[in-house]
């Protein structure tokens, strides 16, 4: 592949994904794409990249599919999760209690295992939910993630990796070798194809947005958009979840964390842990099923 | 320093597996004995009781769930964690262990990072 053929696929993929390669890890095209040149039964990764350079729509979704990370597991990393358990929850549940609705985004969604891990916290706090409308949307750019995502069949790795044995037992179902979470967790999950540096306004009013281990592909511009992007859709008391490597400093004065290294950020005015009072959550975008926890 | 170090008790009948768990568990900083079946395990447990116990299922003279049984009903028997590790991978095996006393389970074959998420989801 010519020099040029390597930034004209850099180039698309910052373009689609946000996704930015540095030279050095330029390799990564080699191997990875590899696939989707045995799959198009090509020559090699320079007829690919005339394929992408005529913009040819499959071939640059599997492109983008196969360069874009989509490693994930249930319950990455814990802390989060139990941040929103412990303290998101509750003052959802105090700030929400007139319209007894929230709306949680997840970006960058994968195949699944952040907003069903999500899903099940809210089923297990199902009893407090009753009569709540709980409602998680899940994004991604990826349709091989999403298809998978959707079908919520997990394998047995899959399903040792972050999940604790108990929540195996109560939502998930053997398929042959593979796990399947419950039908009613899967209800509880809209999965999206969208594009997270497109505007999220389709999406309404989200009250929780989790955007995890996603900023660390963009350049800086990219991670600075795609923050602001975040915080117009979040009213004053909303809550948002990056990465642990991940921060807003030098990006945006919009969103400030609830505390140094805590990975949960609120809008630059909201005050304290505690939600007020606020207006009614708009209908959902339309389209969609809303799902409910109770 | 090594009094502060956690300590771990691997149960499996295959000498093989329990080489490999040792070296995983000796690297995440265990101080790790061993036992061939249930009942040398039970009896290491009664000399001293382990921080955790990664546990198979089928042993010869004393399986897995008899085990942890046994092991639940001793004198501090239930403050260890008890991770079962086994190629049992069916839903009536994986609950009758947890419902037997087991806090977690792991399904074979694992690796590293399914070890030190369990052992996170225990606590230890």
């Amino acid at each position: 592949m010519t020099a040029g053929e390597v930034a004209l696929i850099c180039d698309m993929l910052r373009r689609r994904s946000g996704l930015t390669l540095p030279p050095e890890k330029a390799y990564l095209l080699e191997s990875r794409l590899r696939p989707v040149v045995r799959k198009y039964g090509l020559a090699d990764l320079s007829a690919l990249s005339a394929l992408v350079a005529r913009r040819n729509p499959q071939v640059v979704a599997d492109v983008v599919d196969a360069m874009t990370t989509n490693e994930t597991l249930f319950f990455r990393d814990m802390k989060p999760f139990s941040m929103f358990r412990d303290l998101v929850l509750p003052a959802l549940l105090g700030g929400r209690a007139a319209q007894r609705s929230f709306r949680i985004l997840c970006a960058g969604a994968s195949s699944g295992q952040e907003p069903y891990s999500l899903a099940m916290i809210l089923a297990e706090e199902a009893a407090r939910l009753q009569g709540w409308r709980c409602e998680i949307v899940a994004i991604d750019i990826s349709t091989t993630a999403l298809e998978r995502a959707r079908a919520g069949v997990y394998s047995q790795f899959e399903v040792q990796r972050g999940l604790p044995t108990r929540l195996l037992l109560k939502y998930f179902r053997p398929v042959g070798d593979n796990w399947q979470i419950a039908e009613e967790l899967r209800a509880m999950v809209r999965f999206r194809d969208f594009n997270l540096l497109n505007d999220l306004a389709p999406f309404g009013r989200c009250d929780v947005i989790f955007c995890r281990n996603m900023l660390i592909y963009f350049d800086p511009a990219t991670k600075a958009r795609t923050l602001q992007n975040i915080a117009r859709r979040l009213p004053a008391d909303g809550f948002v979840f990056l990465g642990a490597s991940e921060t807003t400093m030098g990006l945006t004065d919009a969103l400030v964390p609830i505390r140094t290294s805590s990975g949960v950020y609120r809008p630059q005015a909201a005050t304290g842990p505690a939600v007020a009072a606020v207006a009614p959550s708009p209908a959902a975008p339309s389209g969609s099923s809303a799902a409910s926890a109770a | 320093m090594s009094a502060l170090r956690k300590t771990c008790l691997i149960v499996d009948d295959s000498r093989a597996i329990r080489a490999v768990a040792r070296q995983l568990l000796e690297e995440l900083g265990f101080d790790a004995r061993e036992a061939a079946n249930g009942l040398e395990a039970i009896a290491s447990c009664r000399e001293q009781m382990p921080d955790m116990i990664l546990l198979d299922r089928n042993m010869p003279q004393l399986d897995g769930i008899g085990c942890v049984r046994a092991i639940r009903a001793l004198p501090g028997g239930k403050e260890p964690k008890v991770i079962f590790c086994t190629t049992e991978s069916s839903l009536m095996a994986i609950a009758e262990a947890i419902a037997a006393g087991a806090d977690e389970y792991i399904m074979k074959p694992f690796d590293r990072e399914i070890l030190e998420l369990k052992l996170s989801m225990v606590g230890i």
